[in-house]
């Protein structure tokens, strides 16, 4: 992975001393709170229900064992002993003291770590998919030009008060792991004809309160070109994305009133003027950064199948989770092992501070010290030998990370709404909670099969919701807590947005609904091999319109 | 019926202003205003306390008073008095009989 070199250990410890005497200031009443708020914002922190949050940035989602037990560390010294993984590969701490937060930055920083830019109008930590580097499927490891785009657009004078917030994604495989058609900027690396890579660019995709799926204003962008072409589109939008109103102010909307063949010209316009700038990357520079995300050295370990064999023949737990949390690796002899967050019951996305410590063990012993946070709020290792999985799992169901449910209807995505968040309208985690423990059944999950659910708290959307197979928004009605239902969306290479079902359902008929709903697929599914999702939209919502509204739904 | 509440500047910790001025980490302990005249001295007392650099984001919130304890009107507000749902371990509901946020 990247390491730091003397400019980026330099360029932190800065900031934190930075921060450190801004706090001083607040806190001796030299700063308002007015001056102080776009500070720590800057910084990551924000002022929740019950307390302060720090939002830490996990580039692209990779973290070594070093790095998570230092996550540890901090939830158990500074915060109440557990951590939250986000839909956006970061973590958050819900109980920090402001007093705190300085000294916890610092410790951050001996393990190369921050939270510059994890809030505010800038370029926001770039996501990736959690598998880069390790599957089978990929055409090129998507980190490496993420980390370009984290260098490049780190403390960028020009994009530090854009609009709005500014997220990119790149995904590098022909599955798109890391829903790029609904960021800002989606990045799809592909290799053309000549075997050159570069990526397909999407501009003006997001979620919130106006979901739009990306447009595709380039098919193949050549990967020198990438910071010159960003820099285009960051220009188009910093000069015409709209400053008047916030919920307005996103690029999608931009592109959106513009029209995507106005600004792809507009674009394209920008980047004739700095094709040939500094800012074309050479071929040099690219290979210093990819040399950071070398694969490790995967010795052989042709024992693993026969290892397997006899293993899950004599553990009926194990064969389940090999079913459904393995990866296909690259290398056979290996697979990328995904540690699901979503104990049935659980909090989805949090682990505690012992947790963490036993899965940095866990990533030393047997997984080249590399650890992955899913945007679906999930912890991956990347390369794990097969003959070593039984050993994995056996450890995992020791801390309670040996959930069978990769992809299942259990493993849901929830912001943590009303619980944490001001912003939130409704709670989330509640809801997720009690759908798992009604499919808690793992014979009842897998009958069921690929099923996304996710859900938000507010329309701010940070639970995905619009791009859940099932997707659930919290709203507050007349002082209530209200759940709409979206189905149909999806956030891969077909994305889609959910569409409204019909009217919300209370906190106490939001599980019974969901049930319905799945009831209803498995009984019009033309065989086990139809996933929800095909069987949608071969469907559309009438079936389960009729099903959740009966009679209602007829006379509409 | 309304309360005053904020956040304690220092640790981000709850608060609603009590009956002497001081800011009580339990909502049993705030002061309750019933008429208008007891509401602008708590807006007084909240901006004053603001100004001090004690605690930030000042509310004013309504309440209603449920089995003689004082239960705020919205969710939210019976969740920042209570802590978590999920984790009736954490928060101001662990230290002590809270009402339950819901």
């Amino acid at each position: 992975m990247y390491r730091y070199d003397e400019f980026d250990h330099a360029f932190v410890k800065a900031r934190v001393s930075e921060f450190r005497d801004q706090v001083e200031r607040r806190l001796s009443g030299e700063l308002t709170e007015d001056q102080f708020k776009p500070l720590r914002l800057m910084n990551g922190v924000y002022l929740q229900l019950h307390a302060y949050m720090l939002r830490i940035a996990i580039p692209y989602g990779t973290l070594s064992s070093r790095q998570m037990r230092m996550l540890a560390h901090i939830a158990r010294t500074y915060d109440k002993g557990y951590g939250h993984f986000t839909t956006r590969q970061n973590l958050q701490f819900h109980w920090p003291a402001l007093k705190d937060i300085p000294q916890i930055l610092e410790d951050l920083a001996t393990v190369e770590m921050h939270a510059i830019q994890t809030s505010g109008n800038c370029i926001r930590n770039v996501t990736a998919d959690h598998f880069a580097g390790a599957a089978a499927d990929e055409v090129a490891d998507p980190r490496p030009y993420a980390e370009i785009l984290r260098q490049w657009s780190s403390l960028h004078p020009e994009f530090s008060y854009l609009p709005r917030k500014f997220k990119i994604a790149v995904t590098g495989a022909e599955r798109d792991r890391a829903a790029v058609q609904v960021h800002d900027i989606g990045l799809h690396l592909r290799k053309d004809a000549s075997g050159r890579l570069g990526f397909t660019v999407y501009v003006g995709g997001g979620l919130g309160r106006t979901p739009m799926i990306g447009k595709k204003i380039r098919d193949f962008l050549p990967e020198e070109d990438l910071l010159s072409y960003t820099t285009a589109i960051l220009r188009v939008y910093n000069l015409h994305g709209r400053r008047d109103n916030k919920y307005k102010a996103r690029i999608k909307i931009l592109v959106h009133e513009t029209g995507t063949e106005e600004l792809a010209t507009q674009v394209e316009k920008e980047f004739e003027a700095l094709k040939e700038s500094e800012l074309k990357l050479p071929a040099a520079d690219i290979k210093a950064i990819d040399a950071y995300f070398a694969p490790p050295a995967l010795p052989a370990r042709p024992e693993g199948d026969a290892a397997l064999k006899a293993a899950t023949a004599a553990n009926g737990g194990f064969a389940d989770w090999l079913r459904r949390n393995l990866n296909t690796h690259k290398n056979p002899d290996y697979a990328s092992v995904t540690i699901s967050l979503k104990g049935i019951g659980e909090v989805p996305g949090d682990a505690s501070a012992d947790q963490m410590d036993a899965v940095a063990d866990l990533a030393e012993r047997y997984g080249f010290d590399e650890i992955r946070v899913s945007h679906e709020q999930n912890l991956i290792l990347p390369h794990v030998a097969r003959a070593d999985l039984k050993a994995v799992f056996d450890r995992l169901v020791e801390i309670g990370l040996a959930t069978s449910n990769a992809g299942l209807v259990t493993d849901i995505i929830a912001c943590p709404g009303l619980d944490y968040c001001a912003l939130a309208n409704a709670r989330s985690i509640p809801v997720a909670q009690e759908i798992s423990i009604r499919f808690a059944q793992q014979a009842r999950q897998e009958e069921v099969g690929d099923l996304k659910i996710k859900i938000s708290g507010c329309i701010n959307a940070c639970g995905h919701h619009h791009v859940g197979h099932i997707g659930i928004l919290g709203v507050e009605k007349k002082g209530a807590e209200l759940y709409q239902v979206t189905l149909g969306g999806s956030g891969d290479e077909n994305t889609s947005i959910g569409e409204i079902v019909g009217r919300g359902f209370g906190p106490d008929e939001i599980v019974d609904a969901v049930e319905t709903i799945v009831e209803t697929y498995l009984a019009h599914r033309q065989d086990k091999n139809e996933p929800f999702l095909a069987a949608y939209r071969r469907l559309g919502s009438a079936p389960f319109k009729e099903a959740l509204y009966g009679r209602e739904a007829k006379a509409a | 019926m309304k309360l005053l509440t904020a956040s304690r500047l220092i640790d981000g910790e709850v608060v609603w202003l009590a009956a002497d001025n001081h800011w009580a980490e339990d909502i049993a302990h705030a002061e309750i205003a019933r008429d208008e005249e007891a509401v602008e001295r708590l807006e007084h007392a909240g901006r004053e306390a603001a100004a001090r650099n004690e605690v930030v984001d000042v509310n004013l919130i309504d309440v209603e008073f449920v089995d003689g304890a004082i239960r705020p009107i919205r969710l939210r507000e019976r969740i920042r008095a209570a802590g978590p749902s999920i984790h009736p371990d954490l928060g101001k509901q662990a230290r002590r009989g809270v009402l339950a946020p819901v």
